[in-house]
């Protein structure tokens, strides 16, 4: 179960590279709230909360192809065009 | 049938960065500025990558000239899902004065060496907005060109390529060997998770020269100048409905 929530923190830190309010200020959150649950001991108590972690990545995912999507959108205008 | 793919991805500066000139003025500042895989780039991975997984590509090879730095975008390549890489190394000097035409060139040779059905580019790099590459290799290969993707289908050594295009959507055939360039809504790339790019450090990126492969790089044309687009003139403050149409109507506008 270590290793998994390591891995899981690792990744989320790589995340927090390319965030858009500065990586300082992901890391800290991400440290507070890994930190809130450091004496969970119940196994299936911490594997709903890596697979919260999981969830939050997918939307981190999700945040920063939004964002790349609407510079792009913004910045090049061929293409105007919705497509359905 | 099962295509080779070939795949150029450029290494540009971040989308998100704020471009500065350089005060010498023929050019932008980009030491020390975050760079990153062009984002059409990205798309046109994502592509092969899903040809792929559909199982019409057997092997997906990612292309990049660049600087040595350059090897961090294939690397992003091969995490997203490509197999191979090449990189083909341009002093970061040199780099500044590559043009599509050159690009073209050793992706037209690399082409042919690795016997590659599919060239899929992005549509324009974000850095120069050439929108050239693609059509410039199409012509070097003497392949029919699908350019600005937004869906592509392949049947029978055939590709039906929706396009792009002012105002619309048009949608054609070409047959393979094709080179594809990708338009922003094609796909949604998917991202580069940290064991992914872990694992691809496992796989192959070949290094090349373009004096490897036969292309002289030497430039067709000197910038001259670059400079910042004109900034905006600050606004003003109205009182009310009425100052604001004296206002109006003293610039002009009604």
């Amino acid at each position: 179960m270590r290793p998994k929530v390591i891995q899981l923190y690792k990744n989320l830190l790589y995340l927090g590279r390319d965030y858009p309010m500065g990586y300082e200020f992901f890391r800290e959150r991400l440290k507070k709230a890994f930190l809130k649950n450091k004496d969970a001991t119940d196994p299936e108590q911490i594997k709903q909360m890596i697979a919260r972690g999981e969830f939050v990545i997918k939307e981190i995912e999700a945040l920063y192809m939004l964002r790349k999507y609407r510079t792009l959108k913004k910045s090049i205008p061929l293409g105007t065009i919705r497509v359905p | 049938m099962s295509l080779k793919v070939l795949v150029g991805c450029k290494r540009v500066i971040d989308y998100a960065v704020k471009i500065r000139v350089r005060p010498d003025k023929l050019g932008v500042v980009t030491d020390g500025v975050k760079h990153s895989m062009n984002p059409f780039d990205e798309i046109a991975i994502e592509e092969a990558v899903r040809l792929k997984e559909k199982k019409i590509a057997k092997e997906v090879i990612a292309v990049s000239c660049g600087p040595t730095q350059a090897q961090e975008t294939i690397r992003t390549a091969l995490a997203m899902g490509a197999d191979r890489g090449i990189h083909v190394e341009i002093p970061a000097k040199e780099m500044e004065k590559l043009e599509p035409l050159h690009v073209s060139k050793i992706l037209a040779k690399l082409v042919e060496k690795e016997g590659a059905q599919l060239l899929v580019v992005g549509k324009q790099a974000i850095d120069d907005d050439s929108n050239a590459t693609a059509q410039m290799t199409a012509a070097l290969l003497d392949w029919p060109q699908a350019t600005f993707a937004s869906k592509i289908e392949h049947k029978d050594g055939e590709l039906t390529v929706v396009r792009e295009i002012d105002g619309g959507l048009e949608t054609i055939k070409v047959k393979v060997p094709a080179v594809v360039s990708a338009d922003l809504r094609l796909n949604e790339p998917r991202y580069a998770t940290l064991p992914n790019i872990m694992k691809a450090k496992k796989k192959k990126i070949d290094k090349m020269k373009p004096a490897d492969l036969g292309v002289d790089t030497t430039p067709h044309f000197d910038v001259l100048n670059v400079s910042d687009p004109p900034a905006r003139d600050a606004g003003i403050k109205v009182e009310d409905v009425d100052t604001l149409i004296t206002k109006l109507k003293e610039t002009g506008r009604i």
